[in-house]
C-alpha cells in the first residue's frame, strides 16, 4: 500500500528558504506544515557555508553559516514543525499532489492545500561551460569542494586554479589558502568580479591572489590527475587573444561560474519560468502561474546573501498561509513590473494581490553591468515617480528596494511600472 | 604629508567604499562609512588589519569527520597562517555543541576557538 497523506502546506527543501517560509506559516496558524528534505539534515547549503558574514541584516549579528542554519533548525524543532529527511520529491502535478520516497515510508502521495519550492539552486558544470581539453580528476564545482573541504574533511589539492569568481569560488581560494594549498590564480571571463567586493578583499587581497580579469582557461591538460591549464586574455568582445596563453601547473581547478535554480520539479508541475531569472515568474506573494505553488530562495533567483533569501521567505510563508486560509485575494488587474535600462530582472514579476495593509512592497532586481552614481527610477508610461540614489551597482550585488504603496495609490489604470538604472549624467 | 586610502568595509556584505586620509598611524578622516562599524574596520584596517578565522577541526567519533569552528574574536591577519597550523592539531571528541569551546587562548591572544554548529556522537 501506498502511504497518503494530506497536509495545508508542504514545503519542498529544507535550506534557509524552506525552513523560513514553513515557520512563518506555522506562526500564521497553520498547524500541519511539512518540511520535505533530501540531505539527511536541515540547513540547505548553509552548513558547507563555515565562513563568517551572514545574519547582519536578519539577526543584527554576524553569524557563519551552521550558525545561521542552527537558528532555523532549533525554530522548527521547537514548534514541533513536521520534517522528513533523506525524502526525495519525483513528482508534483498541478493539482498540487507530491510524489517523494525515502527508506522508512517508502513511496507516498501527499496532498497539499498550497505548496512552497525551495529547492535551492545547483552549480554549472565544466560540460555546461564547455571547456576545451582532457576530463582529468580534480576539475570540479567550487560548491562541490567547499562540501568536500568543510563537511566531509577531505584535502582536494595543493595546487589550485580557480575559474570564474562568483562567490563561492572567491571564498574557496580562502578556504584552500588556509589549508594550505597555493592558489595561483581566480580567472575571470569578464572585466568584473561575479562576487561581492569584500570577497575579492577579504578572500584575494588578503592573501594575495590574483585575480586575473579578462582571463579564461583555453585548455585542460592532464590524463587521470589534472596537470595544468592554459590561461589566456580575451578581448571586449571576450574573443580569446592569440599569443596570450599561459601555462599553470596545478593538480586542482575549481569551476565558480555561475549558479542555476532547480526547476525541474516545478517544470514538471507546470510552473512558468522566466528566461532571466531562470525560476518561476510569481506575483508579491510569490505565488507562480499555477494556484496555490509558491516559491522562494534561490530557486526563484540566485541571492547573494541569505539574509534576503530569509525576508522573501517570510513573505512567502506569510501568503500561502492566507492562501490556505483562504484569505487571499486577486485584483483583477495585473501590474506587471518590467526590468528597463541596465535592469536584468526585477522579482516579483507582477503584484496582483489585494492587501489593504501593505505600506510598502520590496522589489529584488541586478544590474546587467557594473554602474557608479546610479540613479534606480521606477516609471509609469514614461512619467518618474520615484528614484532612489545609489552610489554604485554591481551585478554580483543584489539591489533591494521598497516600493511605497503611496504612489501606486495615487495614480489609475497602472498596467505597467518600469525601473530603470541610469548611471547620472547619462540618458 | 598625510596619505589616502580606499577601503572596502567587510564588515558586512554591503561593502561600503571608505576613504581614509591618515598620516602614519594617525587617522585625520573617515568618509564614505554608512555606519560606526564602518569607521572601526577603517580604522584597524590602517593600523593592524584583523579577521575572524573561520575554519574546521578534527571530530572523534563524531556523525561527520569534522566540525566547523571560528575564533570568538577577530585575531591580527598577521597570526591566520600560525593560527591554522595550531588548530590542525586539535582534534574533539563527539557530541559537540554549538557555541562550545575547542581551544582556549590561541597564540595568547586570550581568543578562543568555538564550534559553529552541533556534531552528534556516531551511534555504536
Amino acid at each position: 500500500m501506498m502511504l497518503k497523506l494530506k497536509r495545508d502546506l508542504v514545503v519542498i527543501g529544507g535550506g534557509p528558504a524552506g525552513m523560513a517560509a514553513a515557520d512563518k506559516a506555522y506562526d500564521e496558524g497553520i498547524e500541519e506544515v511539512l518540511i520535505l528534505e533530501r540531505d539527511f539534515e536541515l540547513g540547505g547549503i548553509l552548513p558547507q557555508c563555515i565562513h563568517n558574514g551572514f545574519g547582519l541584516h536578519h539577526f543584527k549579528e554576524e553569524l557563519t553559516g551552521p550558525e545561521y542554519a542552527q537558528r532555523y533548525i532549533d525554530l522548527i524543532a521547537r514548534k514541533s514543525i513536521e520534517v522528513k529527511l533523506d525524502t526525495m520529491v519525483l513528482d508534483i502535478t498541478v493539482d498540487k499532489k507530491i510524489y517523494a520516497m525515502n527508506s522508512k515510508d517508502g513511496f507516498m502521495e501527499i496532498e497539499a492545500t498550497a505548496i512552497v519550492l525551495a529547492m535551492g539552486c545547483r552549480e554549472r558544470t565544466a560540460g555546461a561551460i564547455g571547456i576545451p581539453g582532457t576530463r582529468p580528476a580534480g576539475v570540479l564545482t567550487a560548491g562541490t569542494a567547499q562540501r568536500f573541504t568543510n563537511i566531509e574533511g577531505f584535502v582536494l589539492g595543493k595546487e589550485v586554479v580557480i575559474l570564474g569568481s562568483g562567490d563561492i569560488g572567491l571564498i574557496m581560494a580562502r578556504r584552500m589558502r588556509l589549508e594550505g594549498a597555493n592558489v595561483k590564480a581566480v580567472v575571470e571571463l569578464l572585466p568584473y568580479t561575479g562576487g561581492l567586493t569584500r570577497n575579492v578583499v577579504q578572500c584575494l587581497e588578503d592573501y594575495d591572489i590574483p585575480l586575473l580579469l579578462n582571463h579564461t582557461v583555453t585548455n585542460v591538460k592532464g590524463e587521470n590527475r589534472i596537470e595544468s591549464v592554459i590561461i589566456s586574455e580575451v578581448d571586449e568582445k571576450l574573443k580569446v587573444i592569440p599569443g596570450t596563453e599561459k601555462e599553470f601547473s596545478c593538480d586542482t581547478l575549481l569551476l565558480s561560474v555561475g549558479l542555476i535554480p532547480e526547476n525541474e520539479l516545478s517544470k514538471k508541475a507546470g510552473v512558468k519560468l522566466d528566461q532571466r531569472t531562470k525560476g518561476p515568474i510569481v506575483n508579491e506573494g510569490r505565488e507562480t502561474s499555477i494556484s496555490g505553488i509558491f516559491a522562494c530562495g534561490n530557486v526563484l533567483h540566485v541571492h547573494d546573501l541569505v539574509d534576503y533569501v530569509t525576508e522573501e521567505a517570510v513573505i512567502t510563508g506569510y501568503w500561502a498561509a492566507r492562501f490556505i486560509k483562504d484569505k487571499y485575494q486577486k485584483n483583477s488587474e495585473r501590474r506587471q513590473i518590467k526590468a528597463g535600462k541596465n535592469v536584468n530582472y526585477v522579482v516579483p514579476q507582477y503584484l496582483d494581490l489585494v492587501d489593504h495593509d501593505r505600506k510598502k512592497t520590496p522589489l529584488y532586481m541586478r544590474v546587467s553591468k557594473p554602474l557608479t552614481n546610479v540613479d534606480i527610477k521606477i516609471s509609469l508610461k514614461g512619467n518618474t515617480l520615484l528614484t532612489f540614489k545609489q552610489d554604485y551597482a554591481r551585478p554580483g550585488e543584489m539591489i533591494n528596494i521598497n516600493l511605497p504603496e503611496k504612489i501606486l495609490n495615487e495614480e489609475e489604470n497602472i498596467e505597467e511600472i518600469t525601473i530603470d538604472i541610469i548611471e547620472k549624467g547619462v540618458h | 604629508m598625510s596619505e589616502s586610502k580606499v577601503l572596502t568595509c567587510v564588515s558586512c556584505p554591503k561593502g561600503c567604499e571608505i576613504k581614509v586620509e591618515f598620516e602614519d598611524e594617525k587617522i585625520i578622516e573617515i568618509i564614505g562609512n554608512s555606519c560606526p562599524q564602518g569607521e572601526d574596520y577603517a580604522r584597524e584596517e590602517i593600523i593592524s588589519p584583523v579577521r575572524i578565522l573561520p575554519t574546521t577541526v578534527k571530530v572523534i567519533n563524531g556523525i561527520l569527520p569534522i566540525v566547523p569552528v571560528k575564533t570568538t574574536k577577530a585575531i591580527s591577519l598577521e597570526l591566520v597562517d600560525q593560527a591554522m597550523r595550531e588548530i590542525s592539531r586539535v582534534k574533539v571528541e563527539a557530541p559537540i555543541e554549538t557555541g562550545q569551546i575547542l581551544y582556549q587562548n590561541l597564540l595568547d591572544t586570550g581568543i578562543d576557538v568555538v564550534a559553529t554548529r552541533r556534531i552528534f556522537a556516531k551511534e555504536r
